[in-house]
Parts: structure tokens; sequence; C-alpha cells
């Protein structure tokens, strides 16, 4: 077995796998902060605690994400970052404003809430469009053109509108009474934007980036592809569905909202590895041109998998621990 | 003044890691302290030990979160500042951090949940797991960053092709020669400053009248901490300072504000270093200890800057942020003794009265250990210059080449954001430390004495305390 060959690609797969992640489980925080100001005083305190005992640890997927684009693809970690130093600069400032007022808003006093509250949600709206300006920056390359410009554009509206959908999913399954019902009313509006921006991002790729519409439209590859973007279209009309559904809804199945996004979102990134791989820096450098020394890379590698499952066991066994509806947050 | 895109990318790090260190010096030493409060409680069933948890669980989950957003900016910057040094020095920093990463970083994120909010769903010996397991998460993160920040300062273990590192061996990577000594004073140097923040604070609130019980519990704690920790310190910082006399002399030099080399070196106290003129203005000079303190001999040579031709580090602020960390440190010592002093005898009911000074004092220390911390850092990094990683790379190679404008930009916008979380924080602290303490409830007759509202502060019954006393996130 050739270590240069494998190892490399197993760092592609977990930084993909981490990113996903990231997206699931930030995804579902954000949304709930940019949420945050459309709720009642006493709701916030609530959509507050349904995040509570999570989002410390939702938030180092990035880092493990951004880690292994370092530690294995350092070449390709520096073009990257560098190109994207003021929206990555500007998303670490929102991910700051946000990660404190989580806490400031009950510990600095009362008379302070509401200016935390609204930089709460202020934080975690800057977090996502510069999210999703980064990933169109990054799917078209780089380069910085107005076509990729006006991409990153689209995918900085269409993240948030994902995030926004996941946030209002995490509440179906968090909350009850009034907040519950407030949450599908958001879903219902976020829906629709969430879902055509989609589909003009999946339109979009292809016609800004050609080696991307080769590889999915040239037989008999357009054929084996089929699945993804067919299980993405029952994912979303099942989406459509259960949130127009009272009977779906009021009768505890509310959580298959969050699973049919999930879909989504995994549909969509194996989407995204497909076009992309085997490049990290697309059109530029693969992973291989910018993957570090083999040796470091089988050294990080015995971390990782002893790591990787201890952290997913753990992960699994607090969102046990504190599965159920969402209650006040108590340190006591 | 020129705005050179080198300094301003090194002051934008500078900037972004000297606000990060404040917290993890917290949390790593406060974390724990509330293991041992847990511990404590758990074994003598004293509520007062409960309760001195609740309190500092809400500064510890605070510290934690700015620790968390600031740390996220600093695993970004590596890339958008220094990306030569990760294409160059990949190989060994990559697996440092990605260590940090796997075993610390999810290790204390996830059981931080446990700890802040579990209490209710799990037994108490699952919440004393997980207090443990968050503080062995600090720890850890500890070990492997500072792992490569040694590496840096005393690199071993690598072989160099075209000009990139490679590991010949991980051991001798990760146990260089000057990681012991900066893992022993930093870990001791975080106790250190919780054990201030601890006193600071719980002093504080004797003053303004809100403690209890619990209150003088803590301050003890932190006073018996700081009379053991303070002189241990000293110790390992004085080992610390021969092992950088053996490596890394320019900046021994640099540090004493030697320019010639010369045997029987005397110590320079006080005194305003000019490097044009490769002197100490008004220097105080004790003859022969800057000797004697490094190389334990009277006669001992110490190596002058004048051997570092374009390899030494800029002196007056490596000079000078020496001093204010030893200073700083003595104060610690001679504090701690003095609250050891005077809170293990006499009546504790009347320490109020009878301790004013030992409290003013205390209170005024609450964030020393920032200030040594900070000035120890500025010591050993700044005295790293020219190089990156010593002896072999230059910081100015892997400078990235962003247009200064935008530098400048994104380095007010950090400073102004930081400046104000600061006092956000600070003020916080003080928030949560005027409000009445939980602990004076053990105290029966207290009520009428002090003529505290029951309902606000004493009243035992937590479900009608204030929603920031219940501390819900």
């Amino acid at each position: 077995m050739d270590l240069s060959y494998w190892l490399p690609l197993f760092f592609a797969g977990a930084m993909g796998f981490s990113l996903l992640i990231y997206v699931m489980l930030d995804g579902y925080d954000l949304g709930i902060g940019m949420l945050l100001p459309f709720a009642e005083d006493d709701e916030k305190d609530v959509m507050i605690a349904s995040i509570g005992p999570f989002w410390d640890a939702n938030e180092t997927w990035i880092v493990l994400g951004v880690g292994i684009l370092l530690i294995a693809f350092p070449q390709a970690h520096s073009i990257v970052l560098t190109s994207l130093y003021l929206p990555v600069t500007i998303m670490l400032m929102g991910l700051i404003l946000r990660g404190v007022s989580f806490d400031f808003r009950v510990k600095a006093g009362d008379d302070r809430k509401a200016m935390w509250n609204r930089l709460f949600a202020l934080g975690s709206l800057i977090a996502s469009v510069c999210q999703g300006w980064m990933v169109g920056a990054y799917v078209t390359g780089l380069t910085g053109d107005t076509m990729s410009t006006l991409f990153a554009t689209l995918i900085s509206l269409t993240l948030p509108a994902l995030y926004i959908m996941l946030g209002a999913a995490w509440l179906l399954i968090k909350t009850e009474g009034e907040l519950f019902k407030k949450a599908v009313r958001w879903g219902r509006m976020a829906v629709l934007p969430m879902g055509i921006g989609l589909l003009l991002v999946s339109v979009a790729t292809p016609i800004v980036s050609s080696a991307i519409a080769e590889k999915w439209f040239s037989l008999p590859n357009a054929l084996g592809l089929l699945p993804i973007p067919l299980s993405t279209g029952i994912a979303y009309a099942g989406l459509l569905w259960i949130f127009n559904s009272k009977k779906i809804l009021f009768n505890g199945y509310a959580w298959l909202a969050f699973v049919a996004l999930a879909v989504i979102c995994v549909m969509a990134s194996i989407g995204l590895g497909y076009s992309l791989f085997p490049d990290i820096v697309i059109g530029r450098m693969d992973i291989w041109t910018a993957a570090s020394a083999t040796e470091s890379l089988l050294f990080t590698f015995w971390g990782a998998i002893v790591a990787l499952p201890a952290i997913l066991g753990y992960t699994i066994f607090i969102y046990r621990i504190f599965r159920g509806k969402a209650t006040h947050l108590s340190y006591e | 003044m020129e705005l050179d895109p080198f300094m301003l990318a090194r002051m934008q790090f500078a900037a972004n890691i000297s606000f990060h260190i404040l917290f993890p010096t917290i949390t790593i030493g406060l974390c724990w302290v509330l293991l041992y409060f847990r511990v404590r409680f758990t074994l003598s069933g004293n509520k007062a030990w409960e309760y001195a948890y609740f309190f500092w669980v809400k500064i510890f989950a605070l510290s934690f979160a700015l620790g968390v957003v600031s740390g996220i900016t600093m695993s970004f910057q590596f890339g958008t500042n220094w990306p030569g040094f990760m294409e160059r020095a990949g190989n060994i920093a990559g697996p440092l951090l990605g260590y940090e990463v796997l075993t610390a970083f999810f290790l204390e994120a996830s059981f931080l949940g446990i700890m802040l909010f579990g209490k209710d769903r799990v037994s108490n010996r699952v919440h004393l797991i997980a207090c443990g397991l968050v503080a062995l998460g600090t720890s850890f993160s500890a070990f492997w960053i500072l792992s490569l920040n040694s590496w840096m300062q005393t690199p071993t273990g690598y072989r160099l092709e075209d000009g990139v590192f490679f590991v010949d061996s991980w051991w001798d990577v990760i146990f260089n020669p000057s990681f012991p000594y900066r893992l022993a004073h930093m870990f001791n140097a975080s106790l250190l400053t919780a054990a201030f923040l601890i006193m600071g604070v719980s002093a504080w609130r004797a003053i303004r009248q809100v403690d209890g019980p619990a209150t003088w519990q803590v301050m003890r704690t932190g006073a018996l901490m700081a009379a053991v920790l303070a002189p241990l310190q000293i110790w390992i910082g004085d080992l610390h300072g021969l092992n950088t006399l053996e490596h890394q002399p320019a900046k021994i030099a640099a540090m004493e504000g030697v320019w010639e080399t010369e045997k029987g070196a005397p110590l320079t106290l006080f005194g305003f270093p000019d490097e044009a003129e490769k002197t100490t203005h008004f220097a105080i000079k004790v003859p022969k200890f800057a000797s004697l303190i490094l190389t334990h001999e009277w006669d001992g040579e110490l190596k002058g800057l004048n051997e570092f031709e374009n390899e030494s580090p800029p002196v007056a602020p490596v000079f000078w942020a020496f001093r204010i960390m030893v200073g700083v440190g003595m104060l610690m010592l001679f504090i701690g003794w003095w609250a050891v002093w005077g809170l293990f005898r006499g009546r504790e009911q009347d320490f109020r009265e009878t301790r004013v000074w030992l409290l003013r004092a205390l209170s005024l220390m609450t964030f020393s250990g920032w200030i040594a911390v900070l000035a120890g850092w500025y010591v050993t990094e700044i005295g790293r210059q020219p190089w990156i990683v010593y002896g072999v790379m230059r910081t100015s190679e892997v400078v990235a080449d962003h247009p200064s404008g935008m530098v400048l930009g994104t380095l007010l916008g950090y400073l102004s954001l930081y400046a104000f979380l600061l006092v956000s924080y600070i003020g916080a602290l003080r928030y949560l430390s005027t409000k009445p303490a939980r602990s004076l409830s053990l105290l029966p007759h207290y009520v009428n004495e002090v003529g505290v509202d029951p309902v606000d502060g004493i009243s035992a019954d937590a479900n009608n305390a204030d929603p920031a006393e219940k501390g819900e996130r």
C-alpha cells in the first residue's frame, strides 16, 4: 500500500467530513442566532438554552477542518487563507462577537442583555454570510473575477438560509408551545429561499467551471451521479411536506425536518467533493502536491484514528445527556 | 512612523495572541481549582464549597468562551499572516497543532457542556469526571501548543531539505530542550494567575461587604496556592533562564542588558537601554551578580550582544518586560505569604475590620497574573527575534504580502473589538462579584445583622434567585 497516495486521500476525506459536521452542527446554532431578533424575550432564553451545552463543541469542528487543511495540506492552507484574508477576518470577528455574547448576555447585567442579544444575532449573521462567501470564492478557484464574485455573493445569501432552516428544525426538536409554532413559521419562510438558492448554486457551478461541468454531464458519469440530485430533490420535497403537514409536525415527528436537511447537507457535500476532487485549490493544486511529508501525515494519522472515534463517541454521549426539550439552563 | 507591512503583521499577530493568552491562562489553572472545590464538597458535604464552585464556574465559562473564540482566530492567522511558516515548517507544526485539536479542544469543549449545565442530568460522579476531563483537556492543550512554541525556540529532531523542515525524531521534536521548563513555567503561571484572581475577587467582595463563608474559604485556598507556587515559580524561572542561556544566549544578553561579553558581569537592576549607543543609561548595577545568577560562578563569562550582530532581538522591550515579570513575581511572593499570615490566624468574622490593608492589596493584585504572563511572553517571543525558528528561519522570510492598508484596517478592527471585550469582561466580573454571596445562607442569623434582602441574595431556594445568579446562558 502506498502511503503517500492514501494518506492525503484520508485527510482530504477527514477534512470534508469535519466541515460537513460543522455545517450541520454549528449551522443550527448560527441559524438560531439569526432567528433570535424575531422571538420574544423569554423565548430568546429558551432558544439560547437549546444550544447552550453544544455550541462550544460545534464550533470546534471548523477548527478541526481548518486544522486538517493546515496539518495535511500546508501549501494549500496558505494559498486559501491568504486569498480569503478579508472574509476570514470578518468571519472571525463575527464568531468572536457571537461566542462571547452567549455568556455576556446573562453575566453582564440585565440592562445590557438586549445589547448582547443583538450582538449575538449580528455576529451569527456576519459569520454565516462570510462563510458563504468563502465557499463561493473557493469553489470558483479563488480567482476574484466578476463571475466568481457574483457566485460568491450568491452563496453568501444561500448559506444563511440553510443555517436558518437548520436552526428552525433544531427548534422543532428542542422546543414546544408558542415557540415551536414560531419555528414552523420561520421554517416555512426560509425553505423557499433556501431551495432556490441551492438550485441556483447547482446550476451555476457547472457554468462557472467547465471542468466541473465536464465531470457531471459526460456519460456514463451522469447516470452514476443521478442519485445525488435525486435524493436531494426527494429530501427537499419531504421538507416542504413536513413543514406543511400538521399531522407530522404535531405528532412528535418534527425531528424529520432536521433529518431531511441533514440529507441535503450530506448530498451537497458529496456533490461538492466530487466536483473538486482531486484538487485542493481548484485548477492549481491537487491534494498530493499540497500534502505534508508522509512521515508527518502518518504521525497525525495514528492520533486521528484513535481520537476521532472517541470524539464521535463522547459527542453522541453528550447529545444523549441533553436530549429532550430544552429547559432553562442552570449551572446548579 | 512608516507602516511596514511586516511590522503590521507582527503587531496584529501579537495583539491577537496577547488577547488570547489572557483567557487560557485563567482557565488552565482555574479548572483545577474548580475540580478541587467539587472534590472538597463531595468529600465533606460542606455547602460552602459547592457555592464557591457555582460562583467560579460562571467566571470560568465566560473566560473559556473568550479563550475559544480568540483561539479560533489564532488557528486562522497562522495561514493569513505567516503563510511561509506553514509551508516550510508545516511538517512539524501541523501534527503538533493537530494533536492539540484532537486530544484537547474537543475534550474540553464537549465536556464543558456537562460541567456547566449537566449537574441535574448526571450523577455526581459523572459530573466530577466531566470536570476532570475539562481540566485535563485544558492542560493537554497547553502541552501541545507549548511543545510547538518551545520547538520554535530550541529546534531539534529535524532535518532541512530545500528550506523545508522534515522530522527525524518526533520524540526530539516534542521534548525539545526548552519544553519541560517552558511547560512547567507556564502551567505554574496559570495556577498563580488563578490564585490571585480568586483571592482578588474574594477580597473585593469582602471590601464591598457581600462576602459569605465560601468567599473566605476561596481566599484561603488562593493564599495557600500563592504561598507555595510563587517561590516554586521563581525556582523554575531560574532553571528556565539557565536553559535559555545555553540555547539562546542573545535573548539572555538582551534581558540583562549585557552589551559586551564579559567575565563577572554585573546585574543591571534598572536603567534605560539605548541600542544606538549600545549602552544602558542611568544603570543601577550590582557587581558580578548577573554572572552569579546565570552561571552560578562569580567570574562566569556572559556573552554580550556584540557577539550576535544582526541576530539579536530589540533590547529595550525584552529588558523592560523581564523586569516587569520578575517584579510582579516578587510582589506575588510577598503578598502570597502575607495572605497566609493574615488569613489563617484570628477570627474570620473580624477580618473585614482587621485585615483592611491585606484585602486592599489582594484586590489590587486581582489581574497581576495577566501582567506577569504577558511580560514573560514578551520576553521569550520578542527575545526570539529576528528568528521565527531560532537560528534557522527568520520571521521576515515567512510573512504574507498583504497590502499594509488592509492589515492596518483589520488590526484596528481587532484592537477595538478586543478593547471592548476586555472592558466587558472585567465589567461582568465586577457585576457578578457585587451580588451578595450565596453562602451567606449558611449563616442562619446573618440576615438580621447586615439586613441584606433574603430573597435577592440569601435565600436558600435557588428558584427565586435572579436569572444571572441561576446562571442560565
